[in-house]
């Protein structure tokens, strides 16, 4: 096991292998070891200087037209003769649609631990890596090492921030990995319209739940947003059941760490609270004085949406001028 | 258009039985979770794997639904209802070695199992579980078996032998096609799970529940060895103000709140 050494991130996603560099950079020093990002796709070159800026020691670097998009199969096969070969002792993967099963299969092939979604992680006194993470339904934070290397473990979005670019130098391998032919074939994709701003990233979220009557009363907490420069968002029912969101924020859905979350005529289910555990400040509005949100909430307002959001409005227009 | 098989399809849908988090209680003084007292159901996500599974089985016709499951603890009221939401037969591995086992021991569990139960076209599992929300069990299985993976799937059909599936991402829609069989996790988009009526209920009833057990299928003992382990499971601190904003009207309490919101540095101009 102690042949194992050095620390490696990879994200299919070029801003989260930055973020969580910001993070493999302090457990790589701690462990007085290299980083290491890997790099698979086509057109990689105007990447590589930003992850070496960022914190890589070493830039591997597999490209080939074939690999432009990602597929489990082509990605895994590489990602795994290149972890057989160097023998790193931890692997960072993104915690994304794609980086999740290709984390657990990769640790399936070398017969290994993984730990899902740490947004926290560190080194104990026995140089092992330690994650935490969310369980039971938001209802705990586990707290998870390996009995194995390498230790492979997944970090969702937003977890770490981007370091600072600094004037370092790193060294570039090129390598010539075969591909595995993919299992599957893509037929089409059709990105996601990108002109709204994902709400991961915005510093104010109103978010609404089943308090809110009727569709068309959205527009009031739009106007609020509008104040604040903030996004609107909501809870599971009203877009699961009601359908009049796409998305929603939970743990099954959008985990978000805002500076304000307003929760309005939310009545704060666990999973929902686990979603916005992260967030600086959080506000209850809630006509129910029994509602748990109120038990998250750094104020809480027991009252009528209706009434609050359009006078919260008015109040922080006049103070703001 | 109806479009029947020329063969007797094969799905097997994994089941996990799953802690139902609503109903879990938390001992407040140790932060401990009373996980032992807490219900136990099919995770929803398997669920509406189950529901695909059967509206396959209602489009198509000529097909089989099996579940499997691995558990540690009795799960005959769970899988009673698997079979009344239209599943044929369900297997169950149930032993109290596997009590600790994680996602990769699981996974060695269900392949074998799967191995035992013989030939299939389809494996359909929920895109993670209600209690552990790790996603890891379906990309182990599908590595074990050494399956096309799909993962993700919000829509999906088949058309003889292969599968069509359209992939949720972040920021974008993915389809995709494989060949079966294969194996597909899905979110809890792709459908509604329907409430089995009293006569499935009735039905489910004559249904056969298969045990197998650890020792019938050739496991390798040291392979349910755990990877990971667990160091502690806490319910989180919650350190918030919980400071109650009152006042005469709607104006004085928006008044008083916009004022806290300036003051903890939250608001302003940009």
């Amino acid at each position: 096991m102690s042949e194992h050494k050095g620390v490696w991130v990879f994200s299919e996603k070029h801003d989260l292998a930055l973020e969580i560099i910001g993070k493999a950079r302090e457990i790589a020093d701690k462990l007085q070891t290299e980083l290491a990002t890997v790099l698979i796709g086509f057109n990689l070159q105007p990447k590589v200087d930003e992850l070496i800026k960022c914190g890589a020691d070493k830039v591997y670097i597999i490209e080939n037209q074939s690999l432009e998009r990602f597929q489990i199969d082509s990605y895994l096969g590489i990602l795994y003769n290149l972890a057989v070969n160097y023998k790193p002792e931890i692997i960072l993967i993104s915690s994304t649609r794609n980086g999740k099963p290709l984390a657990a299969r990769l640790a399936t092939r070398l017969q290994v631990g993984c730990a899902p979604d740490c947004a926290k992680l560190s080194i104990d006194e026995h140089g092992r890596l330690v994650g935490e993470r969310i369980t039971y339904g938001g209802n705990a934070a586990a707290r998870i090492t390996f009995k194995s290397k390498p230790q492979i473990a997944t970090v969702p979005s937003r977890a770490f921030v981007k370091p600072q670019p600094k004037d370092r130098s790193g060294q570039v391998i090129k390598l010539d990995v075969k591909a595995e032919e993919p299992k599957t074939g893509i037929v089409d994709v059709k990105p996601l319209e990108t002109s709204s701003v994902r709400i991961e990233d915005a510093d104010v979220i109103i978010s609404c739940g089943r308090g809110l009557e009727k569709k068309e009363d959205k527009t009031m907490l739009d106007e609020l947003a509008t104040v604040l420069c903030g996004q609107v968002g909501c809870s599971r029912p009203l877009a699961e059941d009601r359908k009049w969101f796409t998305e929603w924020v939970g743990l099954s859905g959008h985990k978000v760490k805002p500076k304000l979350y307003i929760a309005c005529g939310i009545s704060g289910v666990i999973q929902h609270v686990a979603g916005i555990r992260d967030a600086k400040v959080i506000v209850a509005i809630n006509k129910d004085e029994q509602a748990p949100i109120f038990e998250v909430a750094d104020y809480g307002i027991v009252g009528n949406l209706y009434e609050i959001l359009p006078a919260l409005k008015e109040a922080l227009k006049n103070l703001l001028q | 258009m109806l479009r029947r098989n020329d063969y007797l399809m094969r799905i097997i849908v994994c089941l996990k039985q799953a802690v139902d988090v609503s109903q879990l209680k938390v001992d407040q003084a140790t932060r401990q979770l009373l996980i032992a007292g807490a219900p136990k159901k099919i995770s929803d996500f398997d669920k509406n794997a189950l529901e695909e599974a059967v509206r396959i089985k209602e489009k198509i016709g000529n097909a089989e639904i099996f579940t499997l499951t691995v558990t540690a603890e009795d799960a005959r009221t769970v899988l009673r209802e698997a079979l009344a939401m239209g599943a044929d037969k369900a297997y169950v591995v149930n032993d109290t070695s596997l009590k600790d086992v994680d996602t990769l021991g699981t996974a060695y569990v269900l392949s074998e199992a799967i191995k035992k139960i013989g030939e299939f076209n389809l494996i359909l599992c929920g895109e993670t579980s209600l209690d552990s929300f790790s996603g890891l069990v379906g990309p182990r299985l599908a590595e074990f078996l050494g399956l096309p993976q799909l993962s993700s799937v919000r829509k999906l059909s088949v058309d003889g032998d292969t599968i069509v599936a359209e992939r949720a991402l972040e920021d974008a829609v993915e389809t995709v096609k494989a060949k079966m069989p294969a194996l597909v996790m899905v979110t809890r988009e792709i459908n509604q799970p329907r409430i089995p009526s009293l006569m499935m209920i009735m039905k489910a009833s004559k249904k056969e529940i298969v045990s197998l057990a650890v020792a019938d299928l050739g496991i390798q003992k040291e392979k349910l060895d755990p990877k990971i382990e667990v160091m502690e499971v806490l319910a989180p601190k919650t350190e918030r103000k919980k400071i109650k904003i009152t006042g005469e009207n709607a104006l004085e309490i928006a008044d008083k709140l916009a004022k806290a919101l300036i003051q903890e540095g939250v608001v302003g101009k940009r």
